[in-house]
């Protein structure tokens, strides 16, 4: 019975295994093979001499690097600032609305991100919705709000918003009321019950909620082109710029295998502090 | 006891919307004492103690802990504290975490904080080695004593119990109660403790308050409410139960189908003479009732058949079906046990001093 029970479990498994091998671990091998492969070469025919990797400092890339590292971060962080209260409204405090909230979010994920973001740009560029009302109106606008740092992590933030709001929401519904209402029956305040109590009993929520919005902004290419003009060179739009203007596979690849290599760091660091069983509802107890 | 009680509520009510879950409430807890609220589901035990603790506040009424008002002072700035039903423990903090949680909030030093959860666990009889286990790793029974230790880490003025032993199975709760009992005795702090099982609360309490619909039914030692209930709804409430509807006879006694009353002039010792005509509830445990042979007689009796025999371990119960059909409880020391088949005919007898009458039944 044990064996049937693990050759179902293989073969339910099998479409998927496949799927990423040929969809997911062949297209990253072939990318760490082109990234040793000796510059502006088309074919994996070659002799490594790794002579990418150096690039990467000498033509100031990994500040691109750790620039989209960088924006990341703050969009990670300011995320998760605004969507605590939300979500734990949703998971807390809302009962029927959590539900007009979850569609209201989930729409806004059917109309394409580009799109979107074109949007903001119009609004906010010079002589744009915003400037140009207010030039109407007041005979002075505000000039273009685009093409800055600030304006990039705006855009991360409101795209992937979601990213970070289901997580945390169910992060936070886990959370049992009982041992808060026990630290506050114990003498703790609102902030002493947030520190010792929701979040570290949230922690999983806020983990994978993180590490999405993370990884996903870190590869993020629309947000800093469209919003942020040439203000910023993120580490994506220097990868596609690698492949397709400069016509160097291998450098290209190299770009692309540290941002690999840096964010699955991350990710499974993350990944082994939290109990992933916890988050799906399958608590061990 | 003292005559200056610890916690006083005053004509507290509450209610959503139209329902009032508690009514007009009047209680004096006294300082030291081991209070039990006993109340069937749905009584308001549970409205009443989150306004005792805190985590509510009363629709109308006062509350006072000695000098101080403080029906409208939240939870976490009350010098009382809750062991909850759920435990609520810290899942993701170790035991001994746990146990220091109040005076970490309080800002006491990690070292002294250390040394009085250690302190803590060992009057709970919990080993030092527990200090750093996970919750996890804990048996049902150690958790109760984790979260007792907790509570008494606060150093609350009033520790309060949401039925915390409802959880756990028969031999464990008993070897709980008792432990209650003694802590409550070593740590000499006012208890006061909600549930719905009345053994649980005989047991351990030195007061029991009957809740029934929003109010307090009858408050007392539970000798007294057991002998005395003043009402059908605390006399079937406190365990197995004989009642007889009547009214006062002629002669001051009493009068009631099916029972032969010898003695009628001088009704039960504990209670005051009836009144001619009054409708009356005549009561009498199961233990009090005599099986009786031809010559003997005792103050009340009443004719049956035996119909069923229940060996209860200690005690032996007997169903009794009286001649107008009311099925009659008896029951004996199983050394005692009669020697009567199913079918056999009966008479049944008990003395007016563990007759006792229920008058001004409440709706």
């Amino acid at each position: 019975m044990k064996r049937i029970d693990n050759r179902l479990g293989l073969l339910s498994a099998a479409p998927l295994g496949l799927l990423l091998l040929l969809g997911f671990i062949a297209p990253v091998a072939v990318i760490a093979g082109f990234s040793i492969m000796p510059q502006n070469v088309f074919d994996l025919a070659h002799v490594p001499d790794f002579s990418s990797y150096p690039l990467l400092v000498e033509q100031g890339y990994l500040k691109s690097l750790f620039r989209s590292l960088g924006l990341a971060l703050a969009a990670t962080a300011l995320l998760f600032v605004i969507c605590w209260p939300l979500a734990y409204a949703m998971a807390k405090v809302f009962r029927r609305f959590t539900l007009v909230i979850t569609i209201a979010v989930v729409i806004s994920l059917c109309v394409s991100e580009n799109i979107r973001l074109f949007g903001w740009a119009l609004t906010l560029m010079k002589g744009g919705l915003v400037d140009g009302y207010l030039n109407a109106w007041f005979g002075g606008g505000i000039g273009g709000a685009l093409y800055n740092v600030p304006i990039i992590v705006f855009g991360l933030v409101y795209v992937y918003l979601p990213f970070m709001l289901f997580p945390l929401a169910q992060g936070i519904s886990m959370i049992p009321e009982d041992a808060c209402h026990a630290a506050a029956d114990l003498g703790a305040s609102r902030w002493q019950i947030f520190r010792e109590i929701e979040l570290p009993l949230a922690a999983p929520g806020i983990m994978v909620g993180s590490l999405l919005t993370f990884v996903l902004s870190t590869g993020a290419l629309a947000e800093s082109k469209l919003l942020g003009g040439q203000a910023v060179v993120a580490i994506a739009t220097e990868i596609e710029t690698a492949f397709s203007f400069n016509q160097n596979w291998p450098l290209g690849s190299a770009l692309a295998m540290t941002l690999i290599l840096i964010v699955s760091a991350l990710a499974i660091f993350a990944i082994s502090r939290i109990d992933l069983d916890a988050v799906m509802g399958r608590g061990r107890s | 006891m003292p005559t200056e009680p610890i916690l006083r509520l005053k004509g507290v009510a509450k209610h959503f919307g139209n329902v009032r879950v508690l009514d007009d409430i009047d209680l004096d807890i006294a300082d030291g004492e081991f209070l039990t609220i006993v109340g069937p589901s749905g009584s308001g035990k549970t409205t009443l103690i989150r306004l005792l603790v805190g985590m509510d506040s009363p629709s109308t009424g006062e509350l006072w802990l000695r000098d101080n008002r403080i029906d409208h002072i939240p939870a976490n700035k009350r010098p009382t504290c809750m062991v909850f039903q759920s435990l609520a423990l810290f899942p993701h903090r170790s035991v001994g975490q746990n146990i220091e949680f109040p005076l970490k909030v309080r800002g006491v030093p990690a070292a002294q904080r250390r040394s009085r959860a250690l302190e803590l666990m060992s009057l709970l009889r919990l080993r030092d080695d527990y200090y750093s286990r996970s919750i996890n790793q804990c048996s049902g029974g150690e958790r109760q004593r984790i979260a007792l230790a907790r509570a008494l880490a606060f150093d609350p003025e009033i520790l309060f119990f949401d039925e915390p032993l409802s959880a756990l199975d028969y031999r464990l709760r008993k070897t709980l109660e008792k432990e209650l009992k003694d802590l409550h005795r070593r740590t000499g702090k006012t208890f006061v403790y909600i549930t719905h099982s009345l053994e649980e609360a005989m047991v351990m309490s030195d007061r029991i308050a009957i809740m029934r619909a929003g109010q307090f039914e009858q408050i007392g030692s539970a000798d007294e409410i057991y002998a005395r209930p003043v009402s059908r709804f605390v006399a079937e409430f406190m365990g197995e139960v004989n009642l007889f509807d009547g009214h006062g006879g002629e002669d001051g006694g009493f009068s009631g189908a099916g029972v032969e009353a010898t003695v009628p002039a001088e009704p039960g010792a504990a209670s005051k003479p009836l009144k001619p005509g009054e409708k009356t509830t005549l009561m009498v445990r199961p233990e009090f009732v005599h099986f009786l042979r031809p010559p003997q007689s005792r103050d009340y009796q009443v004719r049956g058949t035996l119909r069923a025999e229940y060996m209860l371990g200690s005690r032996t119960q007997y169903k009794v079906e009286a001649a107008n059909g009311q099925i009659l409880t008896v029951e004996k020391l199983s050394e005692d046990r009669i020697a009567g088949a199913p079918g056999d005919a009966v008479v049944l007898g008990w003395d007016r001093q563990h007759a006792h009458f229920l008058n001004g039944e409440r709706a």
